[in-house]
């Protein structure tokens, strides 16, 4: 057959064709790998397993450098399930002590979608979290015979001291809001819960490392990328140094045992708080481990409230330790002199009556001060809230104002979570209440004695008293002293306090000496030392009055100011002076003096729990 | 020239050494391949033969001695037993239906002991035989009469039909490469371009469903516009009648500048109606031309037309009524307008990105990612491109396909070359079937054809799959050794 030329030419067709398509192939070929940069990420988030290193969480010592918080580690019992067979499950559940169905249950939970969202047979998955470190070494020896399990170290806190439960808070894992709320945490992740642990977070947690692992798609892990050289360190956490001494807040919860209430103690000089002490209390302790989430429970469920820092979360009634703002107040609105004396005839009686105790009458500021004189206040609180050429709504404000600077009716700013901002009424809040404007001092006349719908926490009490103790201004109350590698916050170095002259305040603060050397404070008179107090009685609709005092010594360079709270316990006089100075004894000399350790084994032995009504299960 | 002197050094004198470097190359280049899909970072041996790669090891070294047996043998034999050999491999494939487990649902495999094989991969070589034999038997003209068509197809669709039982589409489908045969021994090229127009409408009607201008979608707009070009060019080019071309052509610029004319001036014109009355317009005015000078040749090209008009019409009907919704989906999901990457996208879309993260030099022997972790399924086998992409980049993916596209055009120049039609059609049944697969298998592999499950010629990892292109391959070389002892 001849060869026909025409159909040959088809060749170029064909030829034509195949090249047509290869140029196209190479244009798409092109487009894909070196003008689109989307297919490389999303192979990497496809291929690679940023695996979380967990920086060591920052050490907590207390201001004298005792270490109070530290890591330690936890064992989890990992394993991935599709790697598991043919073990010895009765040997297991002999190894950790636990019963073939509990093994069972624990399996059941890890494969639960609900309780484990992430699980996958070819993943890591934990079954048991903090072991002991018996039960880690026992089975780390065994761990051959059981294929597929091994063993995740972590660390948990661990706690050098049972004292400051409430200043120290503790770790948990994180909830669905935090890690929606916070980039840096991922499910499982520990976050701090209450205490310093909360509040410095940030500074304690440090920053996570990261180690780029290659996984297949079925997500089994095949080894790291790279060698490693992408990987990043972690940080570990910033180590924190308290205000609080160990020991006196130690003192300070062992005092208040069988009470509830509070001790508040302030280095007036720096704001520092020394000792915050809650009462009832727990160990710190509780809340690690596999223990925790019963302990939790058990403490929500506790009538007596443990987990709620009456320290700075109880709104009480100040009772008298609020006449010494009243003081400062009307001096600096001329609404008294030092030598101004106001009758008081077993109480101010005014239309309206409010009781007082036996003592001379009538009474200028500073005995009246010293015996904690309610007609004196009363009086005072009158001539302000009714001052001719001007309305009650206007002197109230001022009043308020003055309250406010003095640290009152707004959160102080502690370092700590969760601070009540106590309360001080506005003359709104009174035209509301008495449906008007039609009010006078009379309507509220309790308030200028620390009752009423005034409330303060022991903190601002405390405060009021380093204030008092500084003659007249104070640093934001805080725990924390020192961050390593880091400030702390600015706020708490800067000067607070109300427009009060010094000069009023040197006169509260002789009051104040005049009842530790002569009026109600009797007791807290230290030898050697120079205290100064006052104290508070006050009533309350929840059965017998609260105990309430606060101090400050030296009178002349003063080293600690104290707040003690003590609820349902009766007069000032009886709870609120024998803590407070002995408080203030230890944290000054270091020991209690022989002559007053009677006074110290009368609150150790004492309990008011009882007269509180609330029953314990 | 004398047969009767040493044939072995005359094949070896003779044979086109540029082809078997290529495939030499691409096998090596594929066993490479395979080995680092398969490699598990456990980091086995490359000569451990229960790997994929030890295995492809064993099954190259057996298709070099295939290849070079095959070498050996008297040409003649190929022609002589044409017949036989598709009668026989087609017996196989009948009773591989039958005999075959099922394996993943195809019923493709025959299996001895540890061995298994696709007769499927072996049908390639007998069809084009058989093909060969077909249309070197004396006096055959394609065009002569419509049975020697119906023979041609008959040896065509009779594996097609049988490897469709098998329920292996995609080898199937490679049997329509032949089409290409067809066209180079006298089908006519109208034919092939309507296959190809076919498509081209399809894809654009339904890719680019979205309202574009006057009423239209950007697919119809483009199709109607190719219509009309494709008309003048084959009044100008086909019927060869310049006047009427020119009034045609003439006549559609100046209503569709008119038509742009209204457009900007804020009268909407209906497209649709545009398009018919212009298209419609010149067509009558060639009919009435044509009958004018009695030239027939215009029937094609208005038969173009109102064939192109009708399928396109004819498109969206068949898609949105005919059509089950998943056959809908499959062929959105390939065109790239809808995102299934659970489903049926999944591959397609792990291997753009296997390859897109390769960039252009890649990210080097293995050290790809996704084809190592096992994002792309049937990475050894028809995804085994996408290691290529991965590891070796643009560069590497390039020269690959380019070395493909020399093999083949260097096929054509063999074909062309050959004096006996037994020996240019069977050539050109080898090139057809390689263009096909290299064309679906890559057209696949970066998501611009839809996902048929063809192997990628030497690189797949399957000793069928090599051993049915080895032999294709080197009865061609055979062929091609003797081209000068061959006549007709």
């Amino acid at each position: 057959m001849r060869k026909n030329y025409q159909l040959a030419k088809r060749r170029f067709v064909i030829g034509g064709f195949i090249t047509l398509v290869v140029i196209i192939y190479l244009w798409r070929l092109f487009s894909l790998q070196v003008a689109d940069e989307t297919y490389k990420q999303n192979a990497e988030s496809n291929a690679f397993l940023k695996k979380t290193i967990y920086p060591a969480r920052g050490l907590i010592y207390d201001r004298e450098g005792r270490l109070l918080v530290f890591n330690q580690p936890a064992y989890d019992i990992m394993l991935i399930p599709k790697d598991v067979h043919d073990i010895d499950t009765v040997a297991f559940c002999d190894l950790l002590g636990i019963t073939p169905n509990q093994y069972k249950e624990l399996w059941a939970d890890m494969k639960n979608p609900r309780k484990n969202p992430g699980y996958s047979s070819y993943t890591p998955q934990k079954l048991l979290s903090h072991i002991s470190f018996e039960d880690y070494g026992k089975l780390q020896e065994k761990l051959y015979m059981f294929p597929g399990f091994y063993i995740q170290t972590r660390t948990v806190r661990k706690y050098n001291y049972p004292s400051g439960a409430n200043i120290l808070g503790n770790i948990r894992e994180v909830s669905a809001e935090d890690v929606k709320r916070d980039q840096y945490y991922r499910r499982g992740d520990y976050t701090g819960d209450l205490g310093v642990e909360k509040s410095y977070e940030e500074a304690l947690r440090g920053k996570k490392g990261m180690e780029i692992l290659m996984r297949d798609a079925l997500g089994r892990i095949k080894g790291k990328y790279e060698n490693g050289a992408n990987d990043v360190a972690p940080e570990s956490g910033n180590n924190l140094t308290l205000a609080i001494d160990m020991e006196l807040q130690a003192y300070g919860e062992q005092l208040m045992q069988n009470k509830i209430g509070a001790i508040v103690a302030i280095e007036p000089s720096t704001g520092e708080i020394l000792a915050l002490v809650t009462a009832p209390n727990y160990d710190p302790s509780l809340l690690v481990g596999k223990e925790r989430g019963k302990n939790y429970a058990n403490l929500v469920l506790d009538p007596l409230k443990p987990l709620y820092d009456r320290s700075i979360q109880g709104a009480y009634p100040p009772g008298s330790t609020f006449k010494p703002t009243q003081g400062l107040i009307f001096l600096q609105e001329g609404v008294i002199t030092e030598a101004t004396a106001f009758p008081c005839y077993h109480g101010y009686i005014n239309g309206i009556r409010v009781g007082c105790h036996g003592h001379g009458s009538p009474l200028p500021l500073k005995p009246a001060l010293q015996t904690s004189c309610n007609g004196y206040f009363c009086w005072g609180f009158k001539n302000m809230i009714d001052k001719k050429g001007t309305t009650p709504s206007e002197q109230l404000g001022k009043w308020k104002d003055y309250l406010v600077d003095m640290g009152y009716g707004y959160r102080l700013g502690v370092d700590l979570p969760h601070e009540s901002r106590g309360f001080i009424p506005n003359s709104e809040f009174y035209s509301k209440s008495f449906r008007g404007p039609k009010w006078s001092a009379n309507s509220i006349i309790s308030v200028s004695i620390g009752q009423g719908e005034v409330l303060a926490t022991p903190l601002q009490i405390a405060n009021l008293c380093a204030t008092i103790a500084n003659r007249g201004y104070f640093y934001t109350p805080h725990v924390v002293k020192e961050i390593a590698d880091s400030a702390i916050d600015a706020k708490y170095k800067e000067k607070r306090g109300p427009n009060v002259d010094k000069k009023y305040y040197e006169s509260i603060a002789e009051g104040m000496r005049m009842a530790v050397t002569g009026g109600t404070c009797r007791l807290a008179n230290l030898p050697g030392i120079e205290v100064c107090g006052k104290t508070g009685t006050a009533q309350n609709p929840h059965g017998k009055d609260h105990s309430v005092f606060m101090g400050f010594a030296p009178y002349h360079d003063p080293k600690i100011a104290v707040a003690v709270y003590v609820e349902n316990a009766g007069f000032g006089a009886t709870y609120g002076v024998p803590i407070g100075s002995l408080i203030m004894e230890k944290y000054l000399k270091g020991e209690i003096s022989p002559e007053r350790q009677y006074i110290e084994e009368r609150m150790l032995a004492s309990n008011t729990i009882i007269n509180s009504g609330v029953k314990k299960h | 020239m004398s047969r009767s002197i040493d044939s072995d050094s005359s094949v070896f004198r003779n044979i086109d050494w540029i082809t078997v470097i290529i495939y030499l190359l691409l096998v090596t280049a594929g066993a490479i391949s395979i080995y680092a899909a398969s490699y598990d970072f456990d980091n086995a041996s490359i000569f451990d033969f229960s790997e994929f790669s030890g295995k492809q090891l064993r099954w190259i070294g057996l298709s070099l001695i295939i290849g070079f047996v095959i070498l050996l043998t008297d040409y003649r034999i190929y022609e002589a037993y044409a017949y036989p050999i598709y009668g026989v491999v087609i017996l196989v494939l009948i009773a591989t239906v039958f005999l075959s487990p099922n394996i993943k649902g195809s019923h493709s495999w025959l299996v001895f002991g540890p061995v298994s094989l696709q007769p499927a991969e072996f049908g390639k070589f007998a069809t084009s035989l058989a093909l060969a034999k077909l249309f070197a038997s004396y006096n055959f003209n394609l065009n002569a009469k419509p049975s020697n068509y119906f023979r041609a197809l008959i040896l065509i669709f009779l594996p097609v039909c049988i490897i469709l039982c098998q329920k292996e589409t995609g080898s199937a489908l490679v049997y329509l490469s032949l089409v290409f045969v067809l066209y180079r021994e006298g089908m006519s090229g109208f034919v092939l371009s309507a296959m190809f127009l076919a498509v081209l409408f399809f894809v654009l009607a339904v890719k680019f469903m979205d309202p574009f201008v006057m009423g239209l979608s950007l697919g119809e707009f483009s199709v109607l516009t190719l219509i009309c070009v494709i008309y003048c060019l084959l009044l100008i080019f086909y019927c060869r009648d310049f006047i009427i071309a020119r009034n045609v052509t003439i006549g559609m610029l100046a209503s569709g500048f008119i038509a742009l004319i209204l457009e900007f001036c804020g009268v909407h014109v209906n497209g649709l109606i545009f398009f018919l009355s212009v298209l419609g317009a010149s067509v009558l005015y060639t009919a009435v031309a044509m009958l004018r000078h009695h030239i027939r040749n215009f029937v094609i090209s208005i038969g173009f037309v109102l064939v192109s008009v009708g399928f396109l019409f004819s498109v969206n009907y068949v898609f949105d009524k005919i059509l089950q919704p998943h056959q809908q989906t499959r062929i959105l999901v390939l065109l790239g307008i809808e995102e299934d990457l659970r489903g049926v996208g999944y591959n397609v879309n792990q291997s753009k990105i296997a390859i897109g993260s390769g960039g252009i030099e890649g990210k080097g022997f293995l050290n790809g990612t996704q084809t190592k972790l096992k994002y792309v399924p049937e990475q050894h086998t028809d995804f085994i491109f996408c290691t290529i992409g991965e590891e070796q980049g643009f560069i590497g993916s390039s020269l690959v396909l380019i070395a493909f596209l020399v093999l083949i055009l260097r096929l054509i120049v063999i074909a062309e070359r050959q004096k006996s039609t037994f020996s240019r059609v069977y050539c050109y049944c080898v090139l057809s079937i390689l263009i096909f697969h290299v064309c679906i298998n890559v057209g696949m592999v970066i998501g611009l054809c839809p996902v048929i499950g063809i192997p990628l010629p030497f690189f797949s990892y399957g000793g069928s799959s090599l051993w049915g292109f080895t032999i294709l391959l080197f009865i061609l070389l055979r062929l091609d050794a003797a081209r000068k002892e061959i006549r007709d």
